[in-house]
Parts: C-alpha cells; structure tokens; sequence
C-alpha cells in the first residue's frame, strides 16, 4: 500500500482523534463531560450494532439487554462475589457470547419482521428477568455498583472516564472500519446485497450472520460493563425495549453502513433529549418521530444525505 | 478427461418435474451449451450443479468427488463458479470489492487479523486488489474498478460477474445466459472473452438463447425440453436434428 492510500485510509480516524481531543475545550461542567462519555458509550454500542443492522442488513431490537446483561454482569459480580473489575467484564462478555451464539443460530434463520420479532421477544424476556429477579438484580430498584479499578489503579472522575472513553471509541471505529475492508466484511456487505451470491462465491452466510451478531452483542456487553462502573448503578429500564429502540435509531438516524454516521448518530440523539429536557416526558414520541422521519426524508441516514449534497468530495465517476 | 459427471438426475417441486432422469458428461477443457424453449428446466440444472437446490434423486459428480448433497458455499472450494441469469450483484459495494468477494475462499478470514489488520494481512489484500483488477480488466470492466456497482450499466454488470466468478478461481465456470438483454456488439465482446476463458483451460457450461454465439462457441451442445434431455452431440448434429428442430420451432 502507498502512503497516499494509508493516508487516505485513516483520515476518519485522525479527524475524529482530533474531535474528540479538541471537544474537551468546548465542554464547560461535569455535566457537559457526562453527556459525551455516555456519548462515547452509545457510539461504540452503535459502532457494533451497525455491523449488524448496517452492513450485514439483520436487525436487532433487542440490543440494550446484551448492554444489560453485560452491566449486569460486572454489578452482580464484583460487588456480590468481590470479583474484580475486568476479570467480571471478561466474564460478561464471554457469557453474552455464548448466550448469542446460542440465539443466533435460531433466530438468524429468519428474516425482516420475524427476525425483528425474535430479537424483540429475546430482549423483552432478559429485561423481565433482570427485573424479577431481585435477589440478585436488586430488581427494579437497579443495583449500585463500586468504581472500576485495574491492577490498583481506580478510574474516576469525568476526565478520566472521558479519556479512557474517547481512546476505546478511537479503537472501536478504526476496527469496525478494518472489519469493514476485509474478507469477512466484505462477505457481511455481500449477504446483505445478495444472500444466494454469496453462497456461490463460498460464503457461509449462516455463520457470517452468527458471527457478526456475536460481535456485537459482546461489543454491547463489554460497553454496559464499563458503564455500570461510570454509572455507579444500573437498572431494568437500561436494558429494557425502549433503549433497543433508541440504539436502533442512532444507528438509522446516523446512516445506515456508515461507522462514522454510527458514531454520529450516537452522540447527536444522546445530547438531544439533554438539551430539550422540557420535552422529558416526550422523548420517546420525539425518537419515534426522528425514526419516521429519517426513513421518509433520508433513508440513507444523515452523514450520507450530507455527503451527497455537498462539500464532501464524491467518488468520480468512470 | 471427465470433469462433471451428471447421472439420473430428477428435480420435483411438488407435482412439476422440473428436470426429470437427466444425465450427461462434462470434459475437461470444453464449453459445454446447455439450451431448450424457455421453461425447459436449464437454471434450475444450474441451480441443481451448484448446490442451490437439492435433487430430488440422481447423482452430481465433480472431478471424481459426489456433490450433489453439498451446501452452496461449499461447492466454491471445490471448483464451482456461476454468474446469474437475473443479474446478483453486489450493488452496495465497488466493482473492486464485488470481485474480491469472488476470491474470498483464498482470502484470511479470521476475525482478529481482520479486526487488527495486522501488516501481513494488509499486504495480502493488497494483493488480492491487484488480481481482482486485472480480472475486471481482463473482462473489459477495467475503466470501472471504483464505480459502485449500482451505477454501473447492465452489460458491464453481466462481466461484473463473470469477473467475480473467475476471482474464485474456478475449475467449471457456469454461465447463465449471459448474452440475454446484450446488443450485437457487446455479445461479440462476451463471446471473446468466453474464449479467452476457455483458452485458460476453465471449463465452461453455458446455457444461453443466443443460437449463434451457441453454435459458434461450443464443442458440446445439450438440449433439454421440459426437463428431460432431448438430444445432444456438436453443434452441427444439433441443427440438423429433428426432434431438436421440432421443439424449438414446432413440428407441421
């Protein structure tokens, strides 16, 4: 590869690195640095989601119970078992894994609502056991949680968290886009553009469809782990239908098959109902109607739409 | 040598028999037509050879080895290749890209060499860009390697994926009516390039319309009529064989 085309290859990493190295100045309190580390979250929940629903042209609306699983998962066992921190991340991540896997195989078989259904029906039913069972869930009253700390070192405070946040997500986008531009990303765009295709071309699409939700279910599992430490607490409604939804929609509001429109996506619906805070007891009806409208004004998101009508340089046509 | 070997083989969806005791040899290093009316059962032979359907009952043979009850996907790695008589081509990637998804049973399809792209791996796709490139090239679609694909017009998408097929390296390449909706000039350049494949030593099957590119083209004609094997032998038998004749233009 020349160094034009490795330039050219990063240049949305270096761009968003500098974004997110130059926000610090502009966020002016704690409460402004709250609203991007959960941002951050989002984004890199989205990031993985997108694989999925994006690229790989599956759905899931039941995401916000992988998220939870995976907070839950880091609650339950370093403040119930004394475990630490990242040994319980790994723990969450690797049982979300499996759980996904088990599920995948199933549920992939089916397509558009029955899919949508299935995924549905998974996430409403772990929401419904995280709030049942409050012997170890605390129930619907969420469970608080202690700081995360590795090897002696305890992570707290907004800057730090928004450190560590800003580096993961750097590390999320620039893998999300290497996954994209290899073999086994190229085989998720190719079942999405022609199932039978891909099949010919000696691709297993039943196991790309399996792995690519694994991936980010474990990617959803590993960010609610880092949450409930950011949080202190976690509860029900974190993992519940309505956050699924609301991850959906970043993910389509941003731009469908666009990292970057993931990550965009993520940090305007995340800072929005902050910002309209009057409208609090509207903000569901308010992400529906972005949902709707996206899909009528823009239905390839808004980070394409915008690179379509202007300033961005357009590929030359032949 | 023979490379396909296609023995009684039936295909029924519910009461229609859609290919019915059909049996037939493929040798190595021929074009080998496969032509009928419409209706006549030949994409769903192609769908049957390349794993998309399963028979009903017969057997598949390639270079030796039963594939009959094989996955799709696995028939790739065995040697199998096919383009698509309603075009299936990538349309939310580049020509590029829809040609590497050809080469991706050579491809690194590991999880975390993709995720890390590690130099190695880099390296690899490069190489594997340089090949796909010279196939689009090679089928005449080089001026639109970045293009996407769904702005690409319908006959470079029909060498699109010709070229896609090829990338996987095939040893028995299916082509399904690949000259259907192609000007006189764009299916002269597609019978070359059919040649120039053949010249290769890849194996081509073709079910094609196109009598005269047909008869030009191949060393084997075989002629189905509502799903059975109605005759074959060289082209010239063929033109002048009369059951042949009265299928296709009706008898007096």
């Amino acid at each position: 590869m020349t160094g034009k085309r490795r330039l050219e290859r990063h240049s949305g990493e270096a761009v968003l690195a500098l974004v997110l190295l130059a926000l610090p100045l502009l966020l002016p309190n704690a409460y402004a640095y709250d609203i991007a580390v959960n941002a951050g979250f989002n984004a890199m929940v989205c990031v993985g989601l997108n694989l999925l629903i994006g690229y790989a042209g599956q759905i899931s609306l039941g995401h916000a119970a992988f998220f939870g699983l995976g907070a839950y998962a880091s609650g339950i066992l370093t403040t119930r078992y004394g475990w630490p921190p990242l040994a319980a991340l790994v723990c969450g991540a690797a049982g979300v894994g499996l759980l996904s896997w088990l599920l995948a195989r199933p549920v992939l078989r089916l397509r558009g609502h029955f899919l949508a259904m299935a995924t549905l029906g998974i996430g409403i039913i772990i929401s419904i056991a995280l709030n049942t069972e409050s012997w170890l869930t605390g129930g619907s009253d969420g469970l608080m949680v202690g700081d995360f700390s590795v090897l002696g070192r305890t992570l707290s405070g907004d800057r730090a968290w928004y450190a560590v946040v800003a580096v993961l997500l750097l590390v999320t986008v620039s893998m999300s886009r290497n996954l994209i531009d290899s073999p086994v990303g190229r085989a998720l765009r190719a079942l999405h553009g022609s199932e039978v295709a891909a099949e010919v071309a000696g691709i297993d699409t039943a196991r790309c469809k399996v792995l690519v939700f694994v991936l980010s279910a474990v990617l959803a599992s590993i960010v609610g782990s880092l949450f409930v430490h950011y949080a202190g607490m976690i509860t029900p409604a974190r993992a519940g239908f309505m956050r699924s939804i609301e991850l959906v929609t970043m993910v389509v509001f941003g731009g469908m098959a666009s990292t970057y429109g993931a990550v965009i996506g993520a940090a305007i619906l995340t800072a929005l109902p902050q910002l309209l805070t009057a409208f609090e007891d509207y903000e569901t009806m308010i992400f529906g109607a972005i949902m709707v409208g996206t899909m009528i004004f823009m239905p390839r998101g808004l980070l394409v739409t915008l690179a379509g009508c202007r300033w961005l340089p357009r590929r030359p046509a032949p | 040598m023979t490379l396909l070997r296609v023995s009684a083989l039936s295909k029924h969806f519910g009461g229609l028999h859609a290919i019915e005791d059909v049996s037939f040899t493929i040798r190595s290093g021929t074009i080998h037509s496969i032509i009928g009316p419409n209706g006549a059962g030949k994409t769903t032979l192609l769908n049957l050879l390349t794993g998309i359907y399963r028979p009903s009952s017969g057997r598949i043979e390639l270079a030796g080895q039963p594939i009959g009850d094989l996955p799709a996907h696995a028939l790739a790695g065995r040697g199998l290749a096919r383009t698509f008589q309603n075009l299936q081509v990538f349309t939310n990637m580049t020509a590029l890209e829809n040609v590497m998804v050809g080469r991706h049973r050579h491809l690194d399809q590991r999880l975390l060499p993709s995720l890390l792209r590690l130099p190695g791996f880099a390296r690899a796709e490069a190489a594997a860009a340089e090949r796909c490139a010279a196939l689009l090239e090679f089928v005449g679609c080089g001026a639109y390697l970045g293009a996407d694909a769904s702005a690409m017009p319908y006959g470079a998408l029909k060498r699109l994926e010709i070229a896609r097929a090829l990338a996987a390296e095939p040893m028995l390449l299916l082509l399904d009516e690949p000259a259907a909706g192609l000007n006189a000039s764009e299916t002269a350049e597609l019978d070359a390039v059919i040649r120039k494949i053949a010249g290769q030593g890849i194996t081509v099957a073709l079910v094609e319309h196109d009598m005269k590119m047909v008869m030009g083209i191949s060393d084997h004609v075989l002629v189905l009529d509502h799903g059975r094997k109605l005759a074959e032998g060289t082209p010239a038998e063929m033109c002048s064989h009369e059951a042949v004749i009265a299928a296709y233009l009706g008898t007096a």
